[in-house]
Formats: structure tokens, sequence, C-alpha cells
């Protein structure tokens, strides 16, 4: 019999990682109240684990198949439930030493957990690979993965995990923080489009001006984020100081305005260059030819122009996007709020659940936004092909 | 006379002047900051400071350029061409992820001080630097290569004096972006109990004292730019050959 | 010095190469010639192992090249293909120099080898420290060929070296590898799917098609005397004449004792290039003279006819 596993060596060493996370590492860890670090437990001390040999078992003797489509499926499906059940079991473990201990008892994923849930994503994600060719479909078979592991958080079943208790706490700081930073987002895109869509149409034909305009923006983004923030407090509090009408508004030397300021100067920078790229890359011909047909300006840039451009400009909003959520977190450094704060505030008093509970919106945000805007720049090439 | 007209030594000298300087401009922010207690930033000196933001980031990229590169080239070998997606799908979901937290879930897993920040700094600043190793051994010519196994060269060989010779420009574009973002990264690592130039930024920004993130935020930002140049110098001259 | 037993490979499941038996004799050039994909760059690259065979043997100067290690055995072979592929990095000199300083040739060896290569190849010796992109293309595959026998290999291999060149340059480097292997006895095998290239520069012609060897021969007997309905068609039938000429010299055509006094031909143009400038000077009598340009005979239009029997 052909010894199959070799000719996946990648999903092998992936199975591979996985059990030894699983045995190895502790799955999950129990601390008696929050000031107590946590105990670790291992796969054989959280019960009904006995269930996680039914996926891991069946990834094994997956890799004894011939790679072909419907094996693929049946690799995505088991790393779906892998994971799914790793947080079920996760949820339930912490309900039952919930309601046998004390309400202080915090149960936490462990890094057993953590890696088998990582290792498992990849090993979905090189499943999806062969499964299709066709990146929206890759996309969408990628973001189903969570389908479960989010109806299980919405039931309510995995509230007495530690994570989930910090967000009862603290719900109204959270939605405060989630509104914030979406604020932040927003505030960003708006100016970043009005001031950079003119702009990068402006230079994108004269090489001169892209110069100074390149020159300008890459200064800024060269200087880190915190260092932006607090540069621009100062002037910022001045003018404000000279203008009080400013200071009705809201606008102070710290928080949302500088926040606001900084955060459009690190966009403009991706999102010129993507809309100077986009323009540039519309091949001469498509212009010739629509200048032959007789069109206007307008007309020529609305139907042979913008179209071509537009999955490059959408490439360019996503990487302003996901960055922007990223530095956004940084902002909360000068008062502009934003889950942030919370990260900091975890990390000032050594709790590693707020942490969380600050990093996974963002992370989870960032993903979202991108397989999103991903998804669409791969619907409109399809329509173009 | 050249040096005269050469930005980065300007930069440079402005940085050097700073940090001599700044440790006697006291009664300067005191003049401008009145309401403050203490206008000037003292407990560490800028020197140390300096030394230790780029420590940090010297020891992440260095150890992100050994892995990035070696797991680069092993994913254009044969034997480890099967990888290769797997490793470009981690080095693009990584980069969706912000540096921050990278930094902040460093901590629960090795504590406060320097090791979570290098940690961080390492694992963010691979992705950039895996990309680029990818792209720059993608753009060696087929036909070198054809000719390099035709003429007799070995494995290494071949693999040092003409791949990584080659690629090393593109190479290089990933190292600048990787270092400049673990700049930036390092900028916040005191966060995480690690020094570095943003201390004063960070203490300055919690405190509400504008001077100390001045001065912080002012030699950061000439590092950033004195780092960015050199780094472009330096991809300069690796491209050279193409000139 | 070449010989192929039985030799097959199967790339995808298809047969690239069939049963193959071939024999290259020491001091030959030898050419392969066919259509694409009918494997004659393949079986160029078996001999020094690019491609591995599958079955069968291959023997180079006698021992059977898988027991050979493949690098010593590349070392000893020199190799040049259709898109040059000089290293950017690296200067003239040190693309030439590549397999002596591979084989450990002390830096000044290396040196004075790179100069006699830039003189032998009718390059100036001053582009030695010039970078490949400032070279021409006619340069860059002269440097390549020079590269190719940088370290005096026993054998050396061609795969479509001139293709890419334009055709002033190529007829000229035509010229020159044929000139540089009369000079060396060195052993040649060229890949190539110009026929008229072929005739130029063949002592021993290998017609392949589908993986096989349809005909192996001196080219004149490939012309005269194809083998199959393939072999006539490929020669061209209307070109058939205009090839024989080809094949035969204005030296060896002359006759001797005549003189005339016009320009002369030299004596190393083909009978075919004779013809063209019969007809573009609107005569029927050419002088020829020698290569130290002393006079050697007169050719006679009349005499083109009657070359079949001659060279």
């Amino acid at each position: 019999m052909l010894f199959r596993p070799r000719q996946q060596p990648v999903l092998l060493v992936l199975i591979a990682l996985i059990t030894l996370a699983l045995f190895a590492l502790p799955l999950l860890s129990f601390a008696a109240n929050r000031l107590v670090s946590g105990l670790p437990l291992t796969l054989w001390q959280v019960t009904n684990s006995i269930l996680l040999f039914i996926p891991l078992l069946w990834l094994w003797q997956s890799l004894w198949w011939p790679p072909r489509r419907i094996h693929a499926i049946s690799v995505l499906l088991a790393a779906e439930v892998l994971l799914a059940l790793l947080i079920w079991l996760a949820g339930q473990q912490a309900t039952q030493l919930a309601n046998s201990g004390s309400p202080l008892a915090r149960t936490a994923f462990g890094s057993g957990l953590w890696c088998a849930a990582a290792l498992a994503l990849l090993l979905a994600a090189e499943a999806v690979r062969q499964i299709t060719r066709s990146t929206p479909w890759r996309i969408v078979l990628n973001l189903q993965i969570w389908l479960l592991p989010l109806a299980l958080l919405l039931s309510g079943h995995l509230d007495r995990l530690s994570l989930l208790k910090e967000y009862a706490n603290r719900t109204a700081v959270f939605d405060a923080a989630f509104t914030q930073h979406l604020w932040l987002l927003g505030g960003t895109l708006l100016p970043t489009i009005i001031i950079g869509l003119p702009l990068g149409l402006a230079i994108a034909r004269r090489p001169r001006w892209q110069n100074a305009a390149f020159s300008v923006l890459n200064l800024i983004q060269t200087v880190p984020s915190v260092a932006l923030f607090g540069l621009l407090i100062a002037p910022l509090a001045g003018l404000v100081a000279h203008f009080p009408l400013l200071a009705r508004w809201g606008i102070s030397g710290i928080g949302i305005a500088p926040a606001l300021i900084a955060l459009v100067l690190y966009a403009l920078l991706p999102l010129v260059r993507s809309v100077v790229a986009g323009l540039q890359q519309v091949p001469q011909e498509v212009r010739e030819t629509a200048r032959g047909m007789g069109m206007s300006a307008w007309q020529q840039f609305w139907h042979a122009e913008l179209p071509l451009a537009l999955p490059v400009w959408l490439s360019g909003l996503r990487v302003v996007v996901v960055q922007t959520v990223g530095l956004a977190v940084v902002a909360a450094l000068i008062g502009a709020g934003g889950f942030g704060a919370i990260v900091f505030q975890g990390l000032l008093s050594s709790a590693l659940d707020l942490v969380l509970l600050g990093v996974i919106p963002v992370v989870a945000l960032a993903v979202i936004f991108d397989a999103l805007l991903r998804l669409l720049s791969a619907l409109l090439e399809r329509r173009h092909d | 006379m050249r040096l005269l007209r050469d930005p980065l030594y300007w930069l440079l000298a402005a940085f050097l002047l700073l940090l001599w300087g700044l440790p006697h401009s006291g009664p300067l922010f005191a003049h401008w900051f009145p309401q403050l207690e203490r206008p000037l930033y003292q407990q560490e000196s800028f020197w140390r400071l300096a030394l230790a933001h780029l420590a940090l980031v010297v020891s992440g990229s260095l150890l992100a350029l050994l892995v990035g590169v070696g797991c680069a080239v092993f994913a254009t070998r044969h034997a480890g061409r099967a990888f290769r997606p797997l490793l470009e799908t981690v080095a693009a979901a990584g980069q969706t992820f912000p540096p921050v937290a990278v930094l902040a879930i460093a901590v629960p897993v090795m504590g406060f001080g320097a090791t979570p920040a290098v940690m961080a700094l390492f694992l963010y600043g691979l992705l950039p630097i895996l990309q680029g190793t990818l792209a720059g051994l993608d753009s060696v010519p087929a036909s070198n290569r054809e000719i390099a196994v035709g003429l007799g060269m070995g494995p290494w060989r071949r693999l040092w004096q003409i791949e990584l010779a080659l690629a090393a420009p593109v190479i290089m574009a990933g190292v600048r972006t990787s270092v400049m973002i673990n700049i930036g990264t390092a900028t916040i690592a005191s966060t995480v109990g690690a020094e570095s130039l943003g201390s004063p930024v960070i203490i300055g920004l919690s405190g509400f004292n504008t001077a100390y993130v001045i001065q912080g935020a002012l030699l950061v930002a000439l590092l950033a730019l004195i780092c960015d140049r050199l780094l472009e110098r330096v991809q300069r001259k690796l491209s050279g050959y193409a000139q | 010095m070449i010989e192929f037993h039985q030799v097959s490979k199967v790339f995808a499941g298809k047969e690239a190469i069939r049963n193959l038996s071939l024999k290259i004799e020491k001091g030959s050039f030898t050419v392969l010639i066919g259509t694409s994909g009918s494997g004659k760059s393949t079986t160029l690259k078996m001999i020094n192992r690019l491609v591995e065979h599958d079955t069968g043997e291959i023997r180079f100067a006698g021992e059977a090249i898988e027991t050979m290690d493949a690098r010593a055995l590349r070392r000893r072979i020199g190799y040049a293909i259709q898109s040059i592929g000089l290293f950017p990095h690296w200067n003239v000199a040190k693309n030439i120099g590549t397999v002596p300083s591979l084989l450990g040739w002390p830096q000044a060896k290396i040196t004075q080898r790179v100069e006699e290569l830039l003189a032998l190849l009718n390059l100036d010796s001053h582009l030695a420290t010039r970078m490949p992109h400032q070279l021409s293309g006619g340069q860059q595959q002269r440097v390549g060929v020079a590269r190719a026998l940088a370290a005096d290999p026993e054998l050396l291999l061609m795969d479509e070296p001139f293709g890419a060149l334009d055709p002033v340059n190529r007829l000229a480097l035509q010229h020159e590898m044929l000139r540089i292997q009369k000079m060396s006895g060195r052993t040649v095998v060229l890949v190539t799917h110009d026929i008229d290239e072929a005739l130029t520069l063949a002592d021993q012609l290998v017609l392949m098609d589908g993986g096989e060897i349809v005909q192996q021969g001196r080219p004149i007997d490939l012309l005269t005397q194809p083998v199959n309905g393939f072999a006539r068609e490929f020669f061209g039938r209307s070109e058939l004449g205009v090839r024989l000429l080809a094949l035969g010299r204005a030296g060896s055509a002359a006759r001797r004792g005549e003189w005339l006094d016009a320009e002369p031909i030299a004596e190393s143009l083909t009978l075919r290039e004779a013809l063209s400038q019969f007809i573009a000077r609107r005569t029927d009598k050419l002088p020829v003279i020698d290569q130290q340009q002393q006079p050697l005979g007169v050719l006679h239009f009349s005499d083109l006819l009657r070359q079949r029997e001659a060279s």
C-alpha cells in the first residue's frame, strides 16, 4: 500500500502538530479567583474531551486518501468540527467548574487550545485551497468556518468562560469602545477619501507632482504612530487655546481630534498610491479607444478608466481599513478611546482577559473587513473577465 | 561638499544634537510649559533609551531575517514546495493583525519586559521579510538558474552566490518594511515593560506631561527617518549592478 | 566520446525520448536538428545530466554518466543556452571565470584565460570589466560561449545558442564557432531548428522527430539521400539545391592557375554565398583569395552545377 501521507506533507505536519498541541499542552487553565494564576488542565482532565478523538482520528485516516476534492472537503469539515468542539468543550467545562465551585473561578483557554485552534484554521485554509481555485469561493469557505463558533458564542454556552465574564462585567465599556472604534474608522475613511481621491486623480498624470506628494506622505508614514499623535498634541492644544470656538466643538489637544488627524495622514499614503497606480495601469489602448469613440473627458473617465482602476482602488482601501483599525488601537494612548483603551488597561493591570477582550474584536474587525473587501475585489474582477 | 547636501547627514546631525542637547534644555521646556512640575524627562538618559530602542529593533529584525529568509528558501526548494501556499497564507493573514495586538498577546505568554517585545517584533517582522524573499527568489531569471546548474555549481553555492545575491534588492525591500514597522512597534514597547524612546511619550501621555511627549516624539521621529534613509541607501546599493 | 545505448525518457506519462542509440565521435561537430518537441534539447540535456535518463545507458569518455558525480561531470562540459544566462550581478570577467573558479584555479591563471578567450571571440579586452546589461545581444552570447570554453572542456554542449540573435550576429557567431572548433579540435554538440545553421556547422547531422532519430550522417548524405518522406520534406524540396550549394566552399571549387582582375571573394565563402555574388555582380567568373590574401584561383558560375560529387 502506498504510504500516502508523504503525498500530503503539509496536511501531515499540521495534523501531527495539532495532535501534539492537544496532548502535550494544557487545554484549559483554571484559577480559583482573579488574583491567582491559572492551573493547567490537560486533555484528560476536561470532561467529554474523548469526543475530540472523532475529528482527530478522521483527520489522521484522511491522510491515506488520494488528494481529491471530496477528501479535501472532508478534511475541511473535520477541521471545523474540531474547532467548534474545542470551543464547546471549553464552555462546558467552564460552566461545570462554575457550578461546582465558587462564582469567582476563572476558566480560560490554555495554550494547547490556542495552538490547536490556530493550526485547525491553517488546516482548513489548506483544505479550502485544494477544494477550489476561485478566490471568492475561497474567501466564503474560510469565513463560514466561524459560523459554528459564532453560534456557540451567541447561544450563551460560553458565558462561564473568564473572557465572557469579563465582557459581562464591562458590557457598557465594551460597547462604548466598539462604537468609538467604529467612529474612529469612519472618521478616518471619509476625509481620507475626500482628500485622497481628488489628490490622486490630480497627480496621476503629473510625475513631478507625484514625486513631491509621495515624498511628503512617505515622510509621514515613516514616523511611528504614537510619536505623530504626541507631536500633534501641543500644536493642536495651542490652536484650541487661540480659537475657543474649536473647544466648543469638542476639539482639544488630546482625544479624538489629534487621533483623527494623524490617522487620516497615515491613511493618505496607501490610498493615494493606489489611486495613482490604478489609473496608471489602465492600458493606453483603452483610453484611446474611448477617445476615438467620441467620449468626453468625463465619459472617458467614467466608462473606460474607472471600471479598470476600481479593483486597485479597492485593494488600497482594504489596506487603509486594516491599517486604521490597527492604528486606532494605539490612539487610545492619547485618549481617543476605542478597543485600545481596554487593551492598555489590561496590560497595565496584568489582566490577560482584559487584553484579550480588547485584542480579539480588533483582530476580528480587521479580518472581516479584509475578507469582505477582498471578496468585493474578486467579484468585481470576475465581472470584468 | 556632497556631504552637506545629503539629507541623511543633516538628520543624523539633528538627532545627535538633540540627544546631546535635550538634557540641557530643562529651562526651555519649563518656559513653554510653566504648569508642569517636571518639564524634562530624567528617569533615563536619552542615549540609553535610544540604544535600548535600537537593541529591540535590531534583535527582533535579525531573528526575523534569519528565520524569514530560511523559511522562504525552504519553500522555494523542491522539498519544501508543498509548504509554500501555507507560508504565503500565514504571511498575508498575519499582516491583518495589528502589530499592537501581537505585542499585547506576547505578554501572557512571556511576561513583561524586553523578551515579549523582542518576540512580538520578531513575529510581526517575519512576515514582510518572508514575502520579500519569496518574491525576490521568484525574480531570479530561469536562465541563470539553468546555467548555474549546467556549469556545475553545487546547490549551496547556487543559493548563496546566485539566487540570494540576485534576490537581495527585493529581500532588502522586505527588510526595510519590517524594520520600519518594528521601530513603530518598539515605540509602544514600554506598555509591556520594555524601555525605548517611546517610554517618555507614553509616560507623558498617561501623566498629561506634554513636554515629555514632545521630547520622546521628536527623538523617535528622527530615529525613524534616519533608519529609513539608511535602509533606502542600502537597498539602492544592492540594486547597483542593474544601473 | 559520447555513446547513447537504447536510452528512453518519460515526461508526465509521455515518452519524450524513445529507445535512442547514438554515437558521437571525439573532435566532431554534431548538430541535432528537428522540429519543436522532437526531443533534441532533451537529448542534449541528458548528456550533462540536467535531465536524467530513465532507461538505457549513456557513456561519456567511456564511463557511464550515472556513476559519475553530476557536478564533476558538468564542470568537464561546457554549456551555452539560447537565453545566454549571464549572471547580471557579475562583470564579464567574473562570468567567464565561473567554472575555473569552481575548479579552484589561481586568480592569475583565470585572468589570463579571460583575456585569451576575449581575444578568441573577437571581443575588446576592456569589456572584461563591463556588466552584462551594458553589452549588446551579440556580445553577450560571445561572452556566453567564452564562459562555456573557459575551463577548456573536452565537450561543448550548445542549446540553440544563436536563436535569440539578429541575423547578422547569428551568421557571424556561426562562423566563429566553426573556426574555434576547427582550431581546437573540440567535440561540439549543438541543437538547432534552423536548417541552414545546421548545414553550415555540422560534420555529423542527426535528424530527430518524436523522440527518435530519423537519420544521421554527413549533411550531404541527408540532403541527397533522405531516408524517408519526412527527411525529404524537412530539408525542403525547393530549397534543396541552394542548400547543397551551402555545403561547398569557394576555395575548393575554384579553378587553380587562373586569375582575374576584379574584386576577389574569400575561399571560406560557401558556394551559396558565391552564387549571391555572381548574381549581384552580374558576372560568371569571380577571383578567389586564400586566408593570407594570396590569389588562389577563379570560380566559374558553371562550376556550381558540378558540385554534387565534390566536397
